[in-house]
């Protein structure tokens, strides 16, 4: 077993676990923070993007010790108490989601897209950051429309 | 996937020591091919050296005429790179190319070179330009370091440090991405720099990256994408899979080889 601390969505924790612990694992199994899904498992869906410090990232393809020490953030961290975050708000407000089982790592995605890009995003930069979300329910036309508002009202 | 142990040396030479004291262990850099194929168990690795915490070797920078890219250094550092961009735009180019966004937090030139995917794009980028392998122990010249497919001339206590590459005024990569997995179903990378010329094709080879004389040998006369027209590749040993077919590959080599040659002459 492995001693595992991090800092997840603001708070200290720790844990002995497995080598074999992938970090989405760890939020899910460890830490009940259900919010990250696993999709595919391969790396390709993105269901599982979180931020370790603060940069996106497949929590299925690293194990939970690389994050050692790292801050993250899950969909659960991002929402200020009651009031949703403005890129959750965007993805209500748009319905930029159908099923919802890609949605926390398309807002994941989504505030990350805007940490590198900023908060004017068109809708062809949108489609082509959004390679690595894959949805099988809206045809990705309202989750662009969501992420561009989004964008601007995380100004 | 299988249960291991891991090391998260702080230093080269802990490493390289990690690697002879273990002999099945496995480096990890960005963990975006070990760790799929792990949890497919294709590979079972006792024992990890993670190498996140190696100093030393990581970053982009302008060494004389040469961009010198730390093994470590992931994808989106070398897309974002103003030296990189200034000095050798179609080197910039290619990683972002590579998967998407969160791929290229993590993935690194390292990991991408030591891997020598047949379908990567880092392998053209190197053999196109020849670049040089640093290594633990020695430089190894690109076209001596990859050596067929998932192998390269690396030893089993060897770990790349950097990879060098000559600045060449012109040069272009061109890549025909499969559309789902983004990765290359032929990626081309030419290069002029002085009297040498390099033709590197990825994703097509079934012994990985190669070069092509023959391309190299036309654009010697002159570098122009009329220089090649009415050369072909043969389909003999390229890859024939469900996604091209070896005479499909081999038509795509020699037009993105000329797209290639038209967009290095521009620069």
């Amino acid at each position: 077993m492995t001693a595992v601390s991090m800092t997840v969505n603001g708070k200290a924790v720790t844990a002995d676990v497995d080598s074999r612990t992938l970090l989405v694992q760890f939020l899910r199994e460890n830490l009940r923070l259900t919010g990250t899904h696993v999709g595919c498992d391969t790396s390709q869906c993105g269901a599982c993007v979180v931020h370790v410090d603060g940069k996106a990232r497949k929590s299925c393809t690293m194990f939970a010790w690389q994050a050692e020490g790292a801050n993250v953030t899950t969909i659960e961290g991002v929402a200020n108490g009651a009031t949703l975050h403005p890129m959750q708000e965007a993805f209500r407000e748009h319905h930029g989601l159908q099923c919802g089982y890609c949605t926390p790592g398309m807002i994941m995605a989504a505030i990350d897209m805007v940490h590198r890009l900023g908060h004017e995003l068109d809708d062809k930069t949108i489609r082509q950051e959004l390679d690595g979300n894959l949805c099988r329910c809206t045809g990705y036309h309202n989750i662009v429309k969501a992420i561009a508002a989004g964008a601007r009202a995380m100004k | 996937m299988y249960a291991f142990t891991f090391h998260r040396p702080t230093t080269v030479r802990q490493a390289v020591n990690l690697l002879a004291k273990h002999e099945d262990a496995k480096l990890l850099a960005g963990g975006h091919s070990l760790i799929p194929v792990m949890k497919l168990r294709l590979a079972n690795p006792p024992v990890i050296v993670d190498l996140s915490k190696v100093e030393g070797i990581s970053g982009v920078e302008l060494k004389g005429r040469s961009i010198v890219i730390g093994a470590m250094t992931r994808h989106v550092e070398v897309a974002n790179s103003q030296v990189a961009k200034d000095n050798l735009p179609a080197l910039a180019e290619v990683p972002g190319s590579i998967g998407d966004p969160h791929v290229r937090e993590a993935g690194t030139i390292g990991g991408s070179v030591a891997n020598n995917d047949p379908n990567a794009d880092y392998p053209a980028a190197c053999l196109g330009l020849g670049a040089t392998i640093v290594t633990s122990k020695r430089k190894i010249p690109a076209d001596e370091f990859f050596t067929g497919m998932f192998s390269t001339a690396l030893e089993p206590d060897e770990i790349i440090t950097k990879i060098s590459f000559p600045i060449a005024k012109k040069a272009a990569y061109q890549k025909f991405k499969h559309p789902a997995s983004g990765f290359a179903l032929v990626g081309v990378f030419v290069s002029k720099r002085g009297s040498d010329i390099r033709v590197a094709v990825t994703g097509a080879g079934s012994n990985g990256v190669f070069r092509v004389k023959e391309f190299e040998e036309a654009l010697k006369k002159r570098f122009a994408p009329k220089s090649l027209e009415g050369l072909s590749v043969k389909a003999d040993g390229l890859n024939s899979d469900i996604h091209a077919g070896a005479d499909y590959r081999a038509h795509l080599i020699g037009v993105l080889a000329r797209r290639a040659v038209a967009d290095a002459v521009k620069r």
